[in-house]
């Protein structure tokens, strides 16, 4: 029986959720033997017509161009995964969206009418159906690895869906926030890196993306009782899953609240 | 009249990190025009920064490369640090150069086996070439998980490392801890030797280029973070006085801006920039076996860029040996930042060549203006250049033939496309007119 066709597809993006693929050294080869990678051109010349039973994509859509070749890409998809915050959530460059484009280009660019750019960073699945987002800046890759083997196994992956808290709590690592009142995102993001920056003594940054009902207010005030201004509570929740709702509205939210007392 | 048109197109250049464009016309069997244009969609990570607070300079400069981000927090922090009169030194700044040896190894060991040796070899991909030469690719796997196991034991993980702060880290591991990294460094010295010794097997077109190198040079050690820039051809500046001598284009056909020396031109940074700057530095193992294998203490031929980032990888586990072994467990992770109002340079050695980070702050810390030139875009006309010059050696090849070649000459750089802002089409259209 022919395996599966796997393809991957990049769009605004630095790549690292797809080079995870090729980060796992142990289960690389073994990857291949249950799919056959028929069209991924960051490791491949060989590209393999579609359609395509697995594809996974990584990055926002910015570009007018793009907003096109996601639906071509789509309809060639049987089982489509957006991998990381840009695929999910629009990622770091979503911050375009708070701003004026224009003014943007103008800062980066001599000759901005070069460009051809839209006004927007925006996440796949504002495009197109999608059937799994898998979280993170980057993606956990053996998150990946079991993304790919429940699909080849026909089950939905198993994917925490509960709070960096969770995992903290499982390692044993003391919450930052009581024990040296460190700010941490943790509270309200989703699970999937292990908990890494409480156990490196730093609060979380939110890679991972708000987690199901996150409770923002609730953060923000204690995160007040810690000392940080409303601006300080914007730049926290603008940061690299800055337009997926919870976030961006608690963002809103404190931005007007800094307006308003002249932060 | 009659006119013949040969066309050869690929819409998107294989094994390179990003996207990007070649168009190549040759009318008459001579050559009209080349470009690599670059079309990776613009993110505006310059313009996005601005009011951001500088203290998150390193975690989000790492994302515009998933393949180098600790490049990106190394420029950075060094360019806050310089903007604050702080620097860092002893056993922080040791474990800076540690960090940057697992992603030396992580990055050329990637690009050595899994995207550039498949073009000598003759297969698609390394999953192809598994099929033939398995032990080949898993070697490079093992060698690749080595350099990961730095980052992640330093940096936390291996993509967008969450360590990295502005002043130090935030945590700095036990000498225990770190001395778990030396069995398998130990196993990578051997089997980058034996990387060497097997890239260096491989044919290579003969090509060669009167380039100007450009690198950062520091009086005692091979560069990663520190050092003046200087080039082979008397180039010989601070940091700081980066914008004297160079300049950013943009240009109608790239996403990327393009960088010259100003009055001269195309230079080439990279493994063989800085080889060739700063042979003397490597350890004596590293320059002994680029010597017995037929480097000379200087490398013109682009397509020998693989034996170099073999000779590099040694060097960074070699380095990354000695870091371990003088550890001592610093007082304090970070040293303190006093904030002000101030302007900032940074430049570090990527694996793929110099990149350079500057910043205007305001009083309370927050960005001003970011100013980031990453090392594709500063490759972008030595690359061109050499197409022109394997085209001029190559026409009378097929076109799959030649398109492979010009893909492989493109891959010489390993360049992150991604970095330079990404989508590569290799376009040639061939013009017959009698």
């Amino acid at each position: 029986m022919a395996l599966p066709k796997l393809a991957v597809y990049k769009f605004a993006s630095c790549d690292g959720c797809q080079l995870s693929i090729l980060d796992v050294e142990d289960h690389l080869l073994d990857i291949a033997s249950v799919v056959h990678i028929a069209n991924f051109p960051e490791a491949s010349r060989e590209v393999v017509e579609g359609p395509y039973d697995l594809t996974l994509v990584e990055g926002s859509i910015t570009t007018p161009h793009d907003a096109e070749r996601i639906h071509e890409i789509r309809r060639q998809s049987k089982y489509l995964v957006t991998i990381g915050a840009c695929a999910t959530a629009g990622g770091i460059q979503a911050l375009r969206n708070w701003k004026d484009t224009d003014l943007f280009a103008s800062t980066v660019y001599a000759n901005p009418e070069y460009l051809d750019t839209l006004h927007t960073s925006t996440p796949i699945k504002n495009h197109v159906e999608v059937n799994f987002e898998l979280r993170g800046c980057p993606v956990d890759k053996m998150a990946l690895v079991e993304v790919v083997a429940a699909f080849v196994q026909g089950r939905r992956p198993n994917i925490p869906e509960y709070s960096v808290c969770v995992e903290c709590k499982r390692k044993g690592t003391p919450c930052v926030m009581v024990s040296h009142g460190t700010p941490c995102l943790g509270p309200v993001t989703q699970a999937g890196c292990g908990a890494l920056c409480p156990s490196y003594n730093r609060g979380c940054y939110g890679c991972f993306g708000p987690m199901e009902s996150p409770n923002t207010d609730m953060l923000a005030a204690a995160w007040q009782r810690l000392g940080v201004s409303h601006r300080g509570l914007v730049d926290a929740f603008r940061g690299f899953n800055a337009y997926a709702e919870p976030f961006r509205i608690a963002s809103d939210h404190h931005e007007a609240l800094a307006v308003a007392q002249g932060e | 009249m009659t006119s013949d048109v040969r066309k050869i197109d690929v819409d998107y250049l294989a094994r390179v990190e990003g996207e990007g464009e070649m168009h190549v016309k040759v009318v008459d069997g001579k050559i009209e025009d080349v470009y690599f244009g670059i079309f990776e969609p613009p993110r505006f990570y310059e313009a996005f920064m601005e009011g951001r607070p500088y203290s998150e300079a390193p975690d989000i400069t790492a994302r515009i490369c998933g393949i180098c981000p600790v490049a990106y927090q190394m420029s950075s922090v060094h360019a806050m640090e310089y903007a604050f009169g702080t620097s860092v030194t002893g056993q922080l700044r040791a474990l800076r150069r540690l960090l940057y040896c697992g992603e030396w190894i992580e990055s050329h060991v990637l690009h050595m086996f899994l995207l550039h040796a498949p073009d000598f070899l003759g297969y698609e991909s390394a999953v192809h070439m598994a099929a033939d030469h398995k032990d080949v690719v898993e070697l490079g796997l093992r060698l690749k998980k080595a350099g990961n196991a730095v980052v992640t034991l330093v940096g936390g993980r291996e993509i967008h490392p969450i360590n990295v702060k502005v002043g130090g880290f935030y945590k700095t591991p036990t000498k225990k801890e770190l001395q778990t990294l030396v069995p398998e460094l130990e196993w990578s010295r051997d089997a980058a030797i034996e990387t060497i010794r097997l890239v260096s097997g491989f044919s290579f077109p003969k090509v060669e280029q009167d380039f100007e190198f450009v690198s950062l040079s520091h009086p005692l050690e091979y560069p990663f973070n520190e050092g003046r820039i200087v080039s082979n051809k008397g180039l010989d500046i601070a940091v700081s006085e980066w914008n004297d001598y160079f300049l950013e284009e943009h240009v109608e056909r790239s996403n990327a801006l393009h960088s010259r020396i100003r009055k001269r031109g195309a230079y080439h940074v990279g493994p063989l920039a800085r080889y060739a700057l700063n042979f003397e530095k490597l350890t004596k193992s590293a320059q002994d076996i680029a010597l017995e294998v037929g480097l000379g203490p200087v490398e013109l031929n682009p397509f020998k860029s693989i034996i170099v980032r073999g000779v590099e990888t040694l060097y960074a586990i070699e380095e990354a040996l000695r870091i371990i072994d003088q550890y001592e467990e610093p007082a304090s992770p970070s040293v303190d930042i006093n904030v002000h109002a101030g302007v900032g340079h940074g430049a570090s050695e990527a694996p793929r060549g110099m990149l350079y980070h500057r910043y205007e702050l305001s009083s309370n810390g927050r960005i001003l203006k970011a100013q980031i030139v990453p090392p594709t875009a500063q490759n972008q006309l030595t690359i061109e250049d050499d197409l022109m010059v394997v085209l001029e050696d190559s026409l009378e090849l097929p076109d799959e033939e030649l398109t492979w070649l010009l893909e492989q000459s493109i891959r010489n750089y390993d360049p992150c496309i991604s970095c330079a802002t990404h989508f590569l089409k290799l376009n040639i259209e061939r013009v017959t007119t009698e």
